[in-house]
């Protein structure tokens, strides 16, 4: 990260292909105050990474929606028959 | 009845195919000490909804470290076999899920280092960890007056929505979905862990033996290819419709 030089306005001390690249660090919360303020100024003027950011966003909340694999009915059933034996009276543990 | 049950059951579980396509689970979870209190008098219902609640995220972890689907269905099956065998000695230090999660990890990366032994590294998928995630051409030379900037050309534009919305999302739901898959295997769990299931980043990196800076560039890398798989969707159908 360069230093912000005299006569360089906020948000020009990053480019894009930076920006690109601390997008992440910036949702996790992860960046150090001086980047994450020059980062804000720089979405703030730049329409490209302000949709990029967005990008990701809206990638972020549709993967919240995608169906996920899971075990078998009968395997959860087992799994529930198994419980149920381990804790009948008499049985181990019970 | 044999004392040994429920052991010799764990052995007899038959093989089968992991159900897919379900939605995420969101939990709706009991106070933790109610949950708990509740497993160890035997309720079934209870034992049915952790079962049915934690199973996704949990062959994806254990996915995270072994080779095939079928070893990570296994493993799943043995941590609740565990699990039903050791509740009486959880002490409540962790949540429930956490311990949990620590017999699933200890049993997946058992598993894991045994099949390593016949893996070859290789098939673990692509080696995708280093290099720019936007393709360097989209961005302006080091010399232009502004540097290192999109390119005209090259800069995103927003998504525009479809005329059915809910068809859209259907589609680039799939897209991702498939996406996911072609992800070399780690970035396919930090995101399917963090993004799908939602589970927290300090979980997602006890679960995979992460590093909180190593899980963030695994992130990062899988999100940046799922944008990159959206943006080619959402360009393709503007061509189409324009």
């Amino acid at each position: 990260m360069t230093e912000n030089t005299q006569g360089s306005a906020p948000g020009m001390t990053i480019s894009c292909q930076e920006v690109v690249e601390l997008v992440t660090d910036y949702l996790e919360d992860e960046l150090d105050d001086a980047t994450r303020t020059e980062l804000e100024a720089h979405l703030a003027l730049c329409p490209g990474c302000d949709t990029y950011l967005e990008q990701m966003r809206q990638t972020i909340e549709q993967l919240g929606h995608v169906p996920v694999d899971t075990l078998s009915e009968q395997a959860q059933d087992d799994l529930v028959a198994a419980f149920r034996t381990f804790h009948k009276p008499g049985a181990p543990g019970s | 009845m044999q004392p040994d049950a429920p052991m010799t059951i764990s052995a007899a579980l038959p093989h089968v195919r992991a159900e897919t396509g379900v939605p995420a689970p969101r939990e709706v979870a009991p106070d933790d000490g109610e949950l708990v209190d509740r497993l160890r008098l035997g309720d079934e219902t209870a034992f049915a909804t952790i079962v049915s609640g934690w199973s996704p995220m949990m062959l994806r972890v254990a996915r995270g470290h072994v080779s095939t689907d079928a070893s990570s269905e296994e493993v799943v099956q043995e941590t609740w076999m565990a699990v039903i065998r050791g509740l009486d000695g959880f002490e409540g230090r962790s949540s429930l899920r956490t311990w949990v999660f620590r017999i699933l990890t200890n049993l997946a990366k058992t598993r894991g280092v045994r099949e390593a032994r016949s893996v070859p590294m290789s098939s673990w998928g692509p080696a995708d960890d280093a290099g720019p995630t936007v393709d360097p051409d989209r961005f302006r030379g080091p010399d232009d007056r502004y540097p290192h900037n999109w390119t005209p050309l090259g800069g995103p534009t927003q998504w525009q929505p479809g005329p059915e919305q809910s068809a859209v999302d259907a589609e680039t739901r799939r897209l991702l979905g498939v996406a996911l898959q072609e992800l070399p295997e780690r970035q396919r769990a930090v995101v399917t862990l963090r993004d799908v299931h939602g589970l927290a980043s300090d979980e997602v990196c006890a679960a995979l033996d992460l590093s909180p800076a190593n899980q963030r560039v695994l992130l990062h890398r899988g999100r940046a290819r799922l944008r990159a798989v959206l943006e080619d969707y959402y360009r393709e159908a503007g061509e189409v419709t324009s």
